[in-house]
């Protein structure tokens, strides 16, 4: 049983909280990586200005990560509620081809080829989200469905075959600039802290976190938890609409089958490592956005070290296997009795 | 006394027997012992310690002291497994089998005939049959587990308990869910091993099936042994007050009167009632029952460990769906889909599973606290900050809840301040009616008194209150109108001057029935 | 007697409700390749049913693999990853090391399955998920396989050459025996495995639940590290199979292939939440994946994407049948 501190050591809760914070660990691991590149690689840090554009590996890390950091957002919902979504990356497939094939076809009006897109990914969100809290089907298997057919789905909107995009002001969403500074990160983090807001001065963070913290309880409390999972769900479908988007505008180029590869990795990778637990609760927004960060840093430390992007993964790979072995209950006990051990 | 007449030493032996959690002595120089050729039940309510007695005797858990032998020989299992090895074999109420496997895969799982890792199926099948003929059961092998009724289940781990030569059987609550005649199948069967010579721990509730087939039973309470009494010499009423420690006869003979309060003349039948129940039930939870929950009563709900407390409770906050009768509240037919529909009714239930059904245990106590009434208000009208810290210092200092601060993550707390802040979620609803189930189990004494003036006061607030309880005193000290549940039927419903401790117990025990 | 009666009721429900996913598979293999059939000319011949089976080879090996590891309840995302990292490992020792076909392909098998005993080891010692433990292991695989070359090797060594060419006539259709027998050979041994050894019984056990499986005193460790080892060895060996039809090694070979993997597991009525299953299903089920893609490639006027599509179709289908399967069972008991 343990007793609660006394409340009167106020000086010392701030330093205790940031220690507490989930958000110090992707933070510091930005900073070691920092230090590494700081020491082989001289210009890591360099922003320098072209033609009114701010550019640097800085910049393109914060731009290349922006994908990563909008999927970010769905996922640390989904997953907060204790579930998880694999079909974000053929969601954004899907979102990507019907926007170049609707742009192709003459419909050039932006806020129309978006509000399509949005309500598309919200779609796919539905049906993940009633496929788990109303069909009641582990949430690995009923996003794998959406995973496999998300991608024929995609082929068959697109044809097929790669849709090139010519509309400059949809290309401006991936590639453009604003005050100098690349408009895709600048995008992401505007959702971020549109998504904190709501989440935090409505009630609705509340309520994912208390359905993913303990259903059961959160029922029993009057909470419909079915529809707080669905909901998120659906956010999830949402962001990775916002994603397909951003993606096909960068590359300006729908592809059935590469849009979106392995981004449903990258963005649950974000978030464990973010500090938001894959058995669901409290979720950490900003822990989220540093994990993103920092898996896109790590990509590029990793080239500075003549390491070449398509081996990336490898490290990836080793990376979340470590952070997963650290949170896991087994090393804790083990470290514990070490400690104990060596204590005595 | 017993010892004499049979000489032999018994099949098992547990002798003084302790076991310590941190904070908690579950097991304190406990003997316990079953002759070959017996039944022997184990019996007490919440807390005594049987089921940590059951553990130390399967190998889960391993005692701090004391010695257990089996027909003789010292033995310290250190598995489940291991017991089972050296003949004590367990079936648990939830049958611990494979239900997508077939009968005959079940009964030869981890021994399989066969060679080289090859399974012999023939052989395998033949086997299961010889093991089931032994339980006189004929029954398809091939048949898959999960598509048989649980009684035949829970008869197929018994055929693979014995198959690994078993001396000793424990039957851990394997009636619980179980209809009559189930159980009649059940008791033919241990009854019949009991003349093949096997010693069997018979775990239950229900007392009518202690008297139905035990020869002798243990009471355990506190974590101490009462005694082991030969069953046919226990009369029901005082099997009932040695299990819940209450003294039926004063030394010369005479009949205690005792636990009257206050509390107990309130009642007042021209009172509203909030919610009325009739004739509400639910197939192998609660037979059909009637309920009046009156405007400023608190009714009690008294009954022995699984006399369908809990269930009645569940039923009428939606939680489980009820397949009769009908539910009214202020006069209104109502069906309840979900607990969410009942709270939207001004009702409020606060569960006696603090750790499973109540805390958010990663949540801060603030938003423990508010969580039933954000839910309530739907999630567009948010409490804004600065009310949700008013209502939980409101809380905290009423109910004075122990915490560093609002912001300290639950799990933090101690039992009883979790307690506390559960029933704050829910007075801060507003409720017409609260239902608590168990509301002061382990949590100190200070709490208790805390939580019983909380209950007095929201009766005086005019508020109805179901209050449910295993420790029968605090029943009668708190409620103006007692329901009393036994074997998930409803037998009797005491009220103002009626409450007395003896009819209750009586009630309880079903003394009038044969066996006395 | 009443108990009698009562058991017969249920032996009739029981043996359909066992079997239905199995019969619904069936069903749908005869139905689809009957179609197929009467629309397509050739389409039932003994060339075209070779082919079925030689080209959906590296499939069929790697759905054996994961069959096993659903049955205990786990999932293996690294399966497509370890066949492209086998198909150019095995290429780049042969072309750029120089060794022999023979050591070069047991190293290959071997390191499939260190790979998948290492994830399963992960996965029950640190008690962590499945889905994630391989996620990684399929970054790791494939990370791999980009590092030894991301540019296509083409096979050189005479003896590999031979098996790559080995053909056979059959009934005057030219086929290549190889990859068919291997995965021939592979299912018979996983319905052996699954069906008649102590360690695939075993395998449905801990899917059904693992702590009963641990209460039974089954060695349920050593069992799902193994069927993990398995999987990985089976994936290794369908990388291999595709450098045999392919004759070269590519490191981008398999992506997304896992899902297909799994996608035949669940057709062939395998419950993907683990402790219930056919070996036997697993086959129709590639054969079924297999019929949809030819009969896509016969007709020629439909998107290959129909492919995933229908897939996606069957899976949907086949996961809410077992959900509604599991509730009728659940609310009988």
């Amino acid at each position: 049983m343990k007793w609660p501190e006394p409340a009167n050591r106020m000086n010392k809760s701030w330093l205790a909280s940031v220690k507490k914070s989930p958000a110090v660990w992707p933070l510091a691991g930005l900073l070691l990586l920092g230090l590494i590149n700081l020491i082989f690689s001289r210009n890591f840090f360099t922003v320098t200005e072209l033609d009114g554009h701010y550019v640097g590996t800085l910049m393109d890390i914060f731009k290349n990560a922006s994908i990563v950091l909008i999927l970010g957002v769905g996922m640390t919902l989904v997953i907060a509620t204790g579930g998880i979504d694999l079909s974000v990356g053929s969601v954004m497939a899907i979102v990507g081809a019907t926007a170049a094939v609707m742009m192709k076809n003459g419909v050039n009006s932006l806020p129309s080829v978006i509000a399509v897109s949005i309500g598309l990914g919200a779609l796919c969100g539905l049906v993940n989200g009633l496929l788990v809290s109303w069909a009641r089907i582990q949430p690995i298997v009923a996003t794998l469905i959406l995973m496999v057919a998300g991608r024929g789905i995609s082929q068959l909107i697109s044809g097929g075959d790669q849709v090139l995009i010519t509309n400059e002001h949809f290309n401006y969403l991936g590639n453009g600039f604003l005050g100098g500074i690349p408009l895709a990160p600048i995008l992401a983090t505007v959702l971020y802290l549109a998504v904190w807001i709501w989440l935090r001065r409505s009630a609705t963070g509340l309520f994912i976190e208390a359905a993913g913290d303990n259903e059961t309880a959160s029922r029993f409390a009057g909470l419909a938890t079915g529809r707080v999972k669905c909901l998120a769900y659906v956010v999830c479908g949402i962001c990775a609409a916002m994603a397909g988007l951003l993606e096909v505008s960068y590359i300006r180029d729908a592809d059935p089958l590469s849009t979106g590869q392995y981004k449903e990795l990258d963005a649950i990778f974000a978030v464990v490592i973010g500090g938001t637990a894959l058995s669901g609760g409290r979720f950490n927004l900003l822990g989220t956005y540093l994990g993103a960060i920092l898996l896109q840093t790590l990509t590029v430390t990793m080239l500075y070290v003549g390491v070449s992007s398509a081996v990336a993964p490898m490290p990836k790979a080793v990376l979340i296997i470590a952070v997963c072995l650290m949170q896991s209950e087994t090393t804790r006990r083990w470290l514990g009795r070490k400690f104990r051990r060596a204590a005595t | 006394m017993a010892a004499a007449e049979n000489p032999a030493p018994p099949l098992l032996a547990m002798r003084s027997i302790g076991k310590k959690f941190p904070g908690v002595t579950a097991l304190s120089g406990v003997d316990f012992s079953v002759r070959a050729g017996e039944i022997h039940s184990l019996l007490g309510e919440n807390g005594a310690g049987k089921s940590t007695l059951i553990k130390v005797l399967t190998g889960v858990y391993t005692p701090d002291g004391g010695e257990v032998r089996l027909a003789g020989t010292p033995i310290a299992p250190a598995s489940p497994r291991d017991a089972e090895r050296l003949g004590i074999s367990t079936v648990y109420q939830e049958v611990n089998l494979i239900s997508s496997l077939s009968v005959a895969e079940n009964i030869g799982l981890g021994r399989q005939p066969g060679k080289f890792g090859f399974l012999n199926w023939p052989a395998l099948r033949r086997h299961a049959r010889a093991a089931l003929a032994r339980l006189e059961i004929d029954l398809d092998v091939d048949t898959e587990l999960g598509a048989l009724p649980l009684a035949i289940q829970q008869m197929v781990a018994i055929a693979r308990a014995l198959d690994m030569q078993a001396k000793l059987l424990v039957l851990d609550e394997p009636t619980a869910s179980l209809d009559e005649k189930e159980v009649a199948e059940l008791f033919k069967i241990m009854r019949q091993l009991r003349t093949q010579g096997l010693g069997i721990v018979f775990v239950t509730h229900f007392l009518d099936q202690v008297y139905a087939i035990t020869d002798r039973l243990t009471v355990l309470r506190n974590g101490e042994r009462v005694g082991e009494y030969p069953t046919a010499s226990l009369g029901r009423l005082e099997l009932v007050s040695k299990m819940l420690g209450r003294e039926v006869r004063d030394e010369e003979g005479h009949f205690v009167q005792g636990g009257k309060t206050t509390a107990n003349s309130l009642t007042d039948e021209s009172a509203a009632p909030v919610l009325e129940a009739r004739q509400i039930g639910r197939r192998g939870a609660v037979h059909p029952l009637d309920l009046t929950l009156r405007k400023g009563e608190v009714t009690g709900l008294a009954g022995l460990l699984g006399s369908g407390r809990t269930e009645t409770a569940r039923l009428l906050f939606g939680i489980d769906r009820a397949d009769s009768g009908e539910i009214l509240v202020r006069g209104k037919p109502v069906k309840f889909s979900s607990p969410r529909a009942a709270i939207a009714l001004g009702l409020a239930f606060c569960s006696e599973d603090r750790k499973v059904e109540g805390i958010l245990p990663n949540l801060s106590v603030r938003e423990n606290i508010i969580i039933a009434l954000q839910a309530k208000q739907g999630a567009w009208r948010t409490l804004r900050r600065a009310e949700q810290d008013k209502l939980c210092a409101h809380y905290i200092q009423a109910l004075r809840i122990k915490t560093s601060s609002a912001e300290t993550p639950i799990k933090n707390l101690s039992g009883g301040n979790q307690q506390k802040a559960l029933l704050a979620r829910w007075l801060a609803t507003q409720p017409e009616l609260i239902i608590v189930d168990e509301p002061t189990r382990g949590i100190d004494i200070g709490a208790k008194a805390e939580i019983e003036q909380l209950i007095a006061k929201l009766r005086a607030d005019g508020v109805a209150v179901l209050f449910i309880s295993s420790e029968i005193e605090e029943v009668i000290r708190n409620s103006t109108r007692i329901a009393i549940l036994r074997e998930r039927h409803k037998v009797a419903e005491l009220s103002g001057e009626e409450i007395d401790l003896h009819r209750l117990l009586h009630e309880m025990a079903g003394a009038g029935k044969p066996h006395e | 007697m009443a108990r009698a009666q009562v058991q017969e009721g249920c032996d009739m429900n029981s043996f359909i409700r066992q079997r239905l996913p199995l019969l619904v598979t069936a069903g749908i293999f005869l139905l689809l390749f009957g179609a197929a059939s009467l629309r397509y000319a050739y389409f039932c011949s003994v060339g075209n049913v070779f082919n079925l089976f030689s080209s959906n080879a590296p499939l069929g090996v790697m759905a054996v693999g994961m069959t096993l590891v659903i049955f205990a309840g786990g999932i293996d995302l690294s399966v497509g990853a370890v066949a492209g990292f086998t198909n150019i490992f095995v290429t780049a020792l042969m072309e750029t090391h120089g060794w022999h076909p023979v050591p070069a392909m047991l190293a290959a098998l071997a390191l499939g399955a260190v790979l998948g005993a290492a994830m399963g080891a992960i996965i029950h010692v640190f008690k962590q998920p499945a889905f994630l433990v391989t996620l990684a292991g399929m970054f790791f695989a494939r990370g791999a396989a980009y590092w030894i070359s991301t540019a296509s090797i083409k096979t050189t060594h005479p003896f590999f050459q031979q098996l790559t060419d080995l053909t056979a006539k059959v009934a005057g259709a030219t086929v290549h025996p190889l990859p068919a027998g291997i995965l021939v050979v592979v299912l018979a041994m996983g319905i052996m495995l699954a069906q008649y050894t102590r360690f695939g019984r075993n395998l449905l056990a801990i899917g059904g639940s693992e702590p009963s499986a641990l209460l039974m005193g089954l060695p349920v460790g050593a069992t799902k590290i193994t069927a993990y080892a398995l999987c990985g060895g089976l994936a290794a060996l369908a990388g291999l199979i595709n450098t045999f039809n392919t004759g070269s090694g590519n490191s981008i070979y398999g992506i997304g292939m896992e899902l297909d993997a799994i996608a035949v597991v669940v057709i062939g009525g395998t419950l993907l939440t683990g402790g219930r299953g056919h070996m036997f299903g697993t086959f129709c089920g590639i054969l079924i994946i297999g019929t949809i893609q030819a009969a896509i490639a016969f007709d020629g006027s439909l998107s290959s994407s129909w492919t995933r599509i229908i897939t996606g179709l069957l899976l949907l289908v086949f996961i809410l049948l077992q959900r509604l399967l599991l509730r009728a069972t659940l609310k009988k008991t």
